[in-house]
């Protein structure tokens, strides 16, 4: 038995158990009345007594064991395909019959002359986005912790929460506007007498665009976590702190900068395994023909090779994508690995 | 001693100016965006482009506006969208407590295996042909189900929402219901739901926006226009340009066809976060509540 001190409250019916009870407890009677059983159900009766006391959790976890089961790990065995060379159109249904072709996928991409672009894509991409990302609600959230305007504090929280709430589509809309030849932005800069640049259409923008864009809408909300953080510190190191005379600028550098230290090592390590793969639908939509050199990167050209293209290649795209996903799991894996080796914080 | 806290005082005063300034300019940057595309949706295409309209509305129409609510796939689009997040809500929540529940008590059997099996699929997952060649087998592509079922479960609100309910549901009162010979059904049903109203708002707002902002499981699942969510029209119309100008008649005529298109664009991004933006001030704090417990496992 698992659970022993809920023993009392259990009318299972095991000798041990109901002994138990009626000695233990003044529960008795609930244990008792139950009918004794024979030796033979004895034996395997605590599995049995288990499962009758708790076979309604079970039942509620049904539904969502099916989704789980459905949903993500059929996909999961349904990965096979990227060793197999399979075409067929109909679902799973060609599964069987596809050709074993082993490591075949992989080696096509690795020798594809789409390989090298599309991986420095990715990694200067996200890696970009995480310097200009990750120090930037850090920053904000301490800066706002030495606000003693209750209004003003909330005025800022208020709108830079906002944008995170807006979706991606609108995001992506509202940046084609302000950035179009007639846009704000250029209007802006023809005031210096700048001529008008086509900002979509110049893949040297691309990646300043989507990371600032993202830095615009996240980092009001990433904050949230920093100022719980934050104000988890205990307040007397401050007061004593500010006994001992130490002006704002130090006291946020020695002791609330290394209170939040921990929470934002786990943001990182959780961070590093999303690194090959976020922000895939806002590429896919900032994405156009005259960007492509600079906007390409392993997840968007799954789409494309596997889904958006005329001919889909099922095999190939996934090989990819299980490329990506393992490289995404070795890199979490190690850098909580350090993280844990350096006494600092670690996931599991 | 005396002039040394004088001189930190000093330090202190000018770190408050530039704190304050320095948020002051964040709280520009970040408002300006929002404040310019509301304004523009407002203002009289001309004015916009030629550069006059830069803060507050400059000729106010509602051209715009009538161009949004005039379009019928935009409408469409809404019906749509509404449809899908209400029903997808409610399946999201009741998934999610019928999850997270089970998984909250100790004395499941098992319960370690289950938790790592939905822990794992947020480490690894089949990614996307495996998933989209699974909801094809299923035949539910081109139907509201494709919208629907494949997000219909959040791992991550699951154990948002078991942690909830490890740390509010005293031990003490499943005891008691035992006693009480109350089943577990019976107990969820009267102890655990009332109990847990904070948490099932917090599960519904999350479910709510992601299936409202949603668009690319549209995208890839949906090909029949009129089963179309509102993000995908949006699509078509701010990115892909795609804008059947026959439907604003004698709208066109008056204007020029590129200044109409413009502000449509204005309108329709106001239209399209409007729901989402007017209920937020009201549940922000909900919103925070679900970073703050799901920050408490770390």
């Amino acid at each position: 038995m698992q659970i022993t001190s809920t023993g009392p409250t259990d009318p299972g019916p095991t000798v041990h158990q109901a002994t138990t009870a009626t000695t233990a407890t003044s529960s008795a009677p609930v244990a008792g009345a139950r009918p004794m059983s024979d030796i033979s159900t004895v034996q395997r009766s605590p599995r049995f007594a288990s499962f009758r006391r708790t076979w309604q959790l079970y039942a509620m976890l049904a539904l969502p064991m099916l989704w789980l089961l459905i949903f993500q790990y059929i996909p999961m065995w349904g990965v096979q395909i990227a060793f197999r060379d399979y075409k067929a159109r109909g679902g799973f249904g060609g599964l069987w019959t596809a050709e074993w072709v082993g490591l075949a996928n992989f080696d096509r991409f690795f020798h594809s002359y789409n390989f090298w672009p599309i991986l420095q894509n990715t990694l200067v991409l996200n890696v970009y986005s995480l310097v200009a990302g990750f120090p930037l609600p850090i920053i904000l959230a301490l800066a706002l912790n030495y606000v003693t305007r209750t209004w003003f504090k909330k005025t800022v929280q208020m709108v830079s929460y906002a944008p995170h709430f807006i979706s991606t589509v609108v995001i992506v809309g509202m940046i084609l506007q302000l950035l179009s030849l007639n846009g704000i932005f250029n209007q802006f800069l023809g005031l210096f007498g700048f001529d008008p640049i086509a900002f979509m259409s110049k893949p040297e923008y691309f990646k300043s665009i989507y990371v600032w864009s993202g830095v615009w809408q996240s980092v009001g909300f990433s904050c949230i976590i920093y100022l719980a953080a934050l104000a988890g510190i205990d307040p007397s190191l401050h007061e004593a702190a500010i006994l001992d005379g130490a002006s704002k600028l130090q006291r946020m550098r020695d002791i609330d900068l290394p209170g939040i230290m921990p929470v934002a090592a786990i943001l990182l390590i959780l961070n590093m395994g999303t690194l090959l793969s976020s922000g895939f639908e806002k590429i896919i939509l900032m994405q156009n023909p005259l960007n492509i050199s600079a906007s390409e990167v392993i997840d968007t050209y799954v789409y494309n090779v596997g889904l958006a293209s005329q001919v889909p290649q099922f095999s190939y795209a996934t090989a990819i994508g299980l490329f990506k996903s393992v490289i995404g799991l070795i890199l979490l894996l190690s850098v909580n690995w350090i993280a844990r080796r350096f006494r600092a914080a670690s996931l599991f | 001693m005396n002039t040394r806290g004088i001189k930190d005082r000093g330090g202190d005063r000018i770190f408050n100016i530039v704190n304050y300034t320095l948020l002051m300019l964040f709280l520009i940057a970040v408002a300006y965006p929002l404040v310019y595309v509301v304004s523009a949706s407002f203002s009289d295409p001309r004015a916009v482009i030629s550069g006059k309209m830069w803060l507050w509305p400059v000729d106010i129409t509602l051209e715009g506006y009538k161009a949004v609510f005039r379009n019928p796939k935009i409408i469409t689009g809404f019906r749509n969208s509404l449809f899908y997040t209400v029903s997808g809500t409610i399946i999201s929540v009741v998934l999610t407590l019928l999850a997270a529940y089970p998984l909250s008590r100790r004395d499941l059997k098992g319960r370690g295996i289950i938790m790592g099996l939905f822990l794992f699929t947020m480490l690894f997952n089949g990614g996307l042909i495996p998933t989209y060649l699974t909801v094809r087998s299923l035949g539910i592509i081109n139907t509201p189900f494709a919208m629907i079922l494949p997000a219909a479960l959040s791992v991550y609100q699951v154990i948002i929402t078991r942690t909830f309910f490890q740390s509010t549901i005293p031990d003490e009162l499943l005891e008691a219901a035992h006693l009480d010979g109350s089943s577990d059904f019976r107990f969820v049903r009267d102890n655990v739901i009332p109990l847990s109203m904070p948490i099932i708002a917090v599960n519904a707002l999350l479910y709510a926006v992601g299936q409202w902002n949603s668009f690319f499981n549209a995208l890839i699942y949906l090909t029949n226009q009129s089963l179309f969510p509102l993000q995908l029209i949006l699509r078509e119309i701010l990115i892909q340009n795609q804008m059947d100008m026959t439907n604003f008649g004698d709208v066109a005529q008056q204007m020029q066809r590129q200044n109409l298109q413009d502000l449509l664009k204005y309108s329709l991004i106001v239209v399209a976060s409007l729901p989402v933006l007017i209920i937020y001030p009201f549940v922000q704090k909900h919103f925070v509540r679900g970073v703050m417990i799901g920050s408490l496992k770390g």
